[in-house]
């Protein structure tokens, strides 16, 4: 175990970058995943059609090939940054399809009489939705939202696998192959590491899960 | 679509032709996107024969070589993901059957296991494996690494699955079965994983979708599936971009076919239990077990 607290520097390290690309692929994907989930709703069909296809292409391809794809590709077309903001970007892209699916699952969840008195007083959709049932909806949104959150954070590990540079996961191989360490300490370590995050995530959520729950 | 469309009303003549104007608006931004995402690799010189032609174009001298080697890693993924499957299923019941039944510290044991390995990325668990077998003196193929790692994590998914799966079902059934003198053995194989299952299919296929995107995690042990195979062809033609698309649209076609089957399961599973049961007019009791497993990577 001494492994673990000689590095602790590097594993704090790794555990902040780790933090840090969460953040804003959280940011990200919220967002988008939003946009995406108004398009699926919209009574307009050509954004409908982007809507869905967006989440058929997102939610049945591996992380690993997006990644790949934004790693690998973007450079052919032009398009040049640090590794750590393709990392970023794939995991937004993939991440945003399960929230769209999510927030659209709460928003089927809403009784249809909810929206029925919404347009009987004359709310147009715009008012409909972001007053009457979004705020309902979200309610419903977060236990599924929290899971697909804590799934991205362990997804993130996939980024770091070939080199967001310094998160958590490749602290692993800093240590084993740099450094020549025991692999199943440091392993133990990065574990602990992605514990440290998910598990108190999951209780988190399911605590708020009782605070919003509401009566159905 | 039948609670979307209660957000707004059955559009009238007016609303109508605002729909119109809307669709050709954003049909017409689409169409601008897409031309300058084509005029930017065009620019880049990415539609060049070369770069497609031994992907896509039968005639190449390259194309029957390529082909070879995405169909051997394409069964290596699906072999990969078949026996994690399976694996996962045997163990992920044994663990949520031996939940019900077994005494309290065992039970607490396996909640924990299960807290631990969901808690666990699924690339640090093929990691683990790969890494740290070895050193154990167990010497396997590297696809063995990889089933070992996606079973650890997809097993205690499925424990979940199996266990949601059996507390859906009515408590009448268990008491009914118990009453007749069955053991509970017996109850448990004779009445509740049968119907356990039944309820449970759709959730179980969901999951096979996430088992074989998480396939793709063997390129980082460095065993031979389409995304590592995709990398040593995009090394040899230097056409990243055209290569992953191709190996994108194979994962997409096979991963929606199964969550159409996942789909067509479900509402064949509830159509059956209409036919049968709801002859004095009383719903079916299953909840549906909507693939929501399927967060995981």
């Amino acid at each position: 175990m001494n492994v673990i607290l000689d590095n602790f520097a590097q594993y704090r390290d790794g555990f902040l970058t780790t933090l840090e690309f969460c953040a804003y692929a959280f940011v990200g994907a919220l967002v988008l995943g939003t946009v995406i989930a108004a398009f699926r709703v919209s009574p307009v069909p050509p954004l409908r059609w982007v809507g869905t296809s967006y989440v058929n292409v997102f939610r049945n391809c591996p992380l690993t090939v997006v990644l790949f794809f934004c790693a690998f590709g973007l450079p052919e077309i032009g398009v040049n940054g640090l590794y750590f903001w393709f990392g970023v970007a794939a995991l937004v892209l993939y991440t945003a399809a399960f929230v769209c699916e999510a927030i659209r699952a709460g928003i089927n969840s809403v009784p249809a009489g909810q929206a029925e008195a919404a347009r009987a007083v004359g709310l147009t959709f715009t008012q409909s939705l972001s007053s009457i049932i979004l705020p309902q909806a979200l309610r419903t949104v977060v236990p599924p939202l929290g899971s697909v959150i804590i799934a991205m954070v362990k997804n993130s590990a996939i980024a770091g696998a070939f080199g967001v540079g310094g998160d958590l996961f490749a602290v692993s191989d800093t240590l084993t192959s740099s450094r020549g360490e025991a692999i199943l300490p440091v392993l133990i370590g990065v574990t602990i590491g992605y514990l440290i995050l998910t598990i108190p995530g999951g209780m988190l959520l399911n605590l708020l899960e009782r605070k919003v729950a509401i009566a159905r | 679509m039948s609670t979307t469309s209660v957000l707004y009303d059955v559009p009238g003549p007016r609303a109508k032709r605002r729909v119109l104007i809307f669709s050709v608006l954003t049909g017409l931004a689409l169409l601008a996107g897409l031309a300058l995402v084509a005029m930017r690799l065009d620019d880049q010189n990415q539609f060049a024969a070369e770069k497609w032609a031994p992907l896509f174009d039968p005639t190449d001298a390259q194309f029957p070589l390529v082909w070879q080697r995405i169909g051997t890693a394409l069964g290596a993924t699906l072999t990969a993901a078949a026996l994690a499957m399976v694996f996962s299923l045997v163990i992920g019941t044994l663990l949520a059957v031996t939940r019900v039944t077994a005494a309290r510290w065992y039970r607490w044991a396996v909640v924990g296991l299960v807290e631990l390995l969901r808690g666990i990325p699924v690339v640090v668990a093929i990691f683990f494996a790969a890494r740290v077998l070895p050193t154990l003196g167990a010497d396997m193929d590297p696809m063995w690494y990889l089933v070992i790692g996606l079973t650890l994590y997809n097993s205690v998914v499925i424990a979940e699955i199996v266990r949601a799966g059996i507390n859906s079902l009515p408590r009448g059934q268990q008491e009914a079965a118990a009453s007749l003198g069955l053991t509970r053995g017996q109850v448990l194989r004779m009445v509740l994983l049968p119907q356990a299952f039944r309820a449970m299919l759709p959730a179980l296929i969901s999951q096979l979708v996430v088992v074989l995107k998480d396939t793709s995690l063997g390129f980082i042990i460095s065993y031979e599936e389409l995304v590592r195979v995709a990398g040593q062809i995009k090394e040899v033609l230097g056409n990243p971009i055209q290569t992953y698309l191709l190996i994108a649209i194979i994962f997409i076609v096979l991963n929606y076919a199964l969550s159409r089957l996942a789909v067509y399961t479900e509402r064949r599973l509830s159509q059956g239990k209409k036919t049968a049961r709801t002859k004095d007019g009383r719903a079916a009791t299953l909840p549906a077990t909507t693939g929501t497993g399927a967060v995981g990577s």
